[in-house]
C-alpha cells in the first residue's frame, strides 16, 4: 500500500529540506493548483548568474510538498539559464514513483512555479 | 408512513455488472456516487437496444422505427414526469445535465425577468453549477447576489431570511449538498420566498437520486436534476419548471425541434417541452433515464432514503473514533443524505485518495467544485465518502481501516 510513499518522500514530506523563506529574495514566485488547493511559494536569490540560495513554503499532499522539498535540492548552485528550462522529467525521474494522471498536477507544482519565475512570470509550462 | 421493508443490497449489486471487477488486485469499493452512480445493467441494455433495434431520429420520421424512438423518448420523459410528480410531462425539460437546466433558467428566464438592482440569493453550500450562471447573469444585468452562510454543523442560517428576501427576484439553492450531506428544508425557505414576491430554483442533483421527491408539493418553481447520478447514463438530465413559467420564457437554444413554423426572417415556437429542445436529443441517454427511473421505482425511493440513512449513521459512529478526524455536515441523519466529508489532521485528502484506492476504495479528495464553501471550512479540501443503494456496511468498515492504515504511513 505504502509503495508510493517511499520512505525517502515521507521523509521530505515531514522533514522538508530548505523550508522557509528568503528576507532577500531577488525572485519570490507562487504557484498553487486550484482544484485541490496545493500551494508553493518559491524564494530565490540569484549570486552571478546562479542561483545561490533557495526556500520555499506551502502546503498540500504528501507529493506536492516532497516534491518540492527535493526540487530545491536539485537547483541550488545551479546557472539560473539552464535552470530557465528545468526539465519536469528530472524531477519526476527523482520522485522514483508512478505518479498517476490524476496526480501530475501535485508532483509538477514546484518545477512549474520554478519555470514561471526565472521566465519573469511569462509561464513557459511544459506540456505533461 | 408504512414501515418499509429493508432493501437486499446483494441482490442490488448483481444488477451492477461493475462491481464483479477488481481494482488493484481488490474488489471495487465505491464510494463515490455524489459524483456519479454505477449503472445497472437494465439501464445499459435499455440503450444498446435502442442503438441496436430501432435507432432512428425521433419527433421526424414517419417510419416505423422513427416512431418507436419517439415513443421510447416521450415515454421516458411520462416516466421521469410520475417519479417527481410533475403535473404534466409537458413540464420535463430534457436537458444535458443539472448544470445546463440552471443555465437554461438562467438565459430564458433570468434574462427576461432580471433587473439592474435586484436580488439574487444564494447560499454558501452551492455547487458552482448553481453559483456561476448566477455570477454571471448578476454581472449581465447588474443584479446583486447574496448569500445564506451556515453554522457550525452545516446547517443553513435561516434567521435573516426575510431580510435578506427584500428585493430578492430568485432564491437559488441546493436540495442536498453534495459536500456536506445536509438537506435544506425546502418548503420553509419556498414560502418564505413567495412571500417576499422571489422565485425559487432548486437544485436536486443529491436529492432525486436519493429519496421521494415531490415538486407539486414542495411549491418551488425550478428544480433541476442530472441522470447520471441515479442510475442513469451521462449526457441528460432535466429541467422541471411551472408550466406558467415554461410558456411565458422565451426559447433558449435556437434550431430544429423547437420551431413551429419558420420563415427566413422570423419563427414561432413549438408547444412545450420541445420549446426548449433544439436540436437531436440525447435518444439513448433519455431512454435510459427512463430505465433508471424504472429501476429506481423498483426498489421505491422511501426504502433507498432509509438504507442510505442506516448507512450515514454507521459512517458517521465509525468514523467519528479515527484519531483527529473532523466530520463536517450535520450529525442527525435525518438531515444528513448519503455523503459524508471529513479530514485528517495528518493525512492530505489527495494522499489519503491515493492510499484507499490501492485498497479498491474509491472516495473524492478536493473541493467537491464547492470552493466558497471550503474557504468557510477552513480547508483547501475535503475528503468524501458518498453511498447510494448498492454500498454495504462492511464498506464502512473497510473505509474506516484503510483509513487508519493510511495514517500509519504517515505517523
Ligand atoms: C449539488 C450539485 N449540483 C450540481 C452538480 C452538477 O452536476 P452535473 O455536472 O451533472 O451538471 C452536482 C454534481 O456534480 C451536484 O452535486
Amino acid at each position: 500500500m505504502d509503495d508510493l510513499y517511499r520512505e525517502q518522500i515521507l521523509d521530505h514530506y515531514k522533514n522538508p529540506h530548505n523550508f522557509g523563506e528568503l528576507p532577500d529574495a531577488d525572485i519570490t514566485q507562487e504557484g498553487d493548483n486550484p482544484l485541490c488547493g496545493d500551494v508553493v511559494t518559491l524564494y530565490l536569490k540569484l549570486d552571478d548568474g546562479k542561483l545561490g540560495s533557495v526556500r520555499f513554503r506551502g502546503r498540500g499532499c504528501a507529493i506536492s510538498q516532497a516534491s518540492a522539498s527535493m526540487l530545491t535540492d536539485m537547483i541550488v548552485g545551479r546557472p539560473v539559464s539552464e535552470l530557465k528550462h528545468f526539465p519536469t522529467s528530472d524531477l519526476l525521474e527523482e520522485l522514483g514513483i508512478q505518479i498517476s494522471p490524476a496526480r501530475m498536477k501535485c508532483a509538477t507544482l514546484s518545477v512549474n512555479t520554478l519555470r514561471v519565475a526565472l521566465n519573469g512570470g511569462a509561464a513557459e509550462v511544459e506540456d505533461e | 408512513m408504512i414501515q418499509t421493508r429493508a432493501i437486499d443490497v446483494e441482490s442490488i449489486r448483481r444488477d451492477f455488472p461493475i462491481f464483479t471487477r477488481k481494482v488493484n488486485g481488490k474488489p471495487l469499493v465505491y464510494l463515490d456516487s455524489a459524483a456519479t452512480s454505477q449503472k445497472p445493467d437494465g439501464v445499459i441494455e435499455s440503450m444498446n437496444d435502442y442503438y441496436r433495434r430501432y435507432n432512428a431520429n425521433p419527433h421526424r420520421g414517419v417510419y416505423a422505427i422513427s416512431e418507436e424512438a419517439t415513443a421510447a423518448y416521450e415515454s421516458a420523459r411520462q416516466k421521469v414526469a410520475t417519479f417527481i410528480q410533475a403535473p404534466s410531462p409537458k413540464e420535463i425539460v430534457f436537458t444535458r445535465n443539472v448544470t445546463e437546466a440552471i443555465n437554461l433558467v438562467r438565459y430564458s428566464w433570468g434574462r427576461a425577468n432580471v433587473r439592474a438592482g435586484d436580488r439574487i440569493l444564494l447560499t454558501e453550500m452551492e455547487h458552482h453549477s448553481n453559483l456561476v450562471p448566477w455570477q454571471l447573469l448578476a454581472r449581465e444585468v447588474g443584479a446583486q447576489l447574496d448569500f445564506l452562510y451556515i453554522d457550525d454543523d452545516g446547517l443553513l442560517r435561516l434567521e435573516d431570511l426575510d431580510r435578506k428576501l427584500e428585493g430578492a427576484r430568485l432564491v437559488a439553492f441546493t436540495h442536498q449538498s453534495n459536500t456536506l450531506g445536509t438537506i435544506n428544508p425546502v418548503k420553509a425557505i419556498t414560502q418564505a420566498a413567495h412571500r417576499a414576491g422571489a422565485l425559487v430554483l432548486v437544485d436536486g442533483a443529491q436529492a432525486v437520486p436519493h429519496m421521494a421527491v415531490n415538486v407539486a408539493d414542495l411549491g418551488i418553481d425550478f428544480y433541476g436534476f442530472s441522470g447520471h447520478k441515479m442510475c442513469g447514463p451521462t449526457g441528460i438530465g432535466v429541467l422541471w419548471a411551472r408550466r406558467a413559467l415554461l410558456e411565458a420564457m422565451p426559447p433558449f437554444m435556437g434550431g430544429g425541434d423547437m420551431i413551429k413554423r419558420v420563415r427566413l426572417q422570423e419563427a414561432t415556437w413549438n408547444d412545450l417541452p420541445w420549446k426548449f429542445e433544439a436540436g437531436t436529443p440525447s435518444v439513448a441517454e433519455g431512454i435510459g433515464l427512463g430505465a433508471a427511473v424504472d429501476y429506481l421505482c423498483g426498489i421505491g425511493m422511501d426504502r433507498v432514503r432509509a438504507h442510505e440513512r442506516t448507512l450515514v449513521e454507521y459512517a458517521l459512529e465509525k468514523l467519528q473514533d479515527v484519531p483527529g478526524i473532523r466530520l463536517y455536515g450535520p450529525a442527525d441523519s435525518e438531515i444528513h443524505g448519503g455523503a459524508v466529508s471529513f479530514s485528517l489532521p495528518n493525512v492530505h485528502p489527495h494522499d489519503l485518495a491515493t492510499l484507499v484506492d490501492r485498497e479498491g476504495i474509491a472516495i473524492r479528495a478536493g473541493h467537491h467544485c464547492t470552493q466558497p464553501l471550503m474557504e468557510r471550512l477552513g480547508v483547501p479540501a475535503t475528503s468524501r465518502a458518498s453511498f447510494y443503494i448498492y454500498n454495504r456496511p462492511a464498506e464502512v468498515d473497510q473505509l474506516v481501516e484503510a483509513i487508519e492504515k493510511a495514517q500509519k504511513v504517515f505517523n
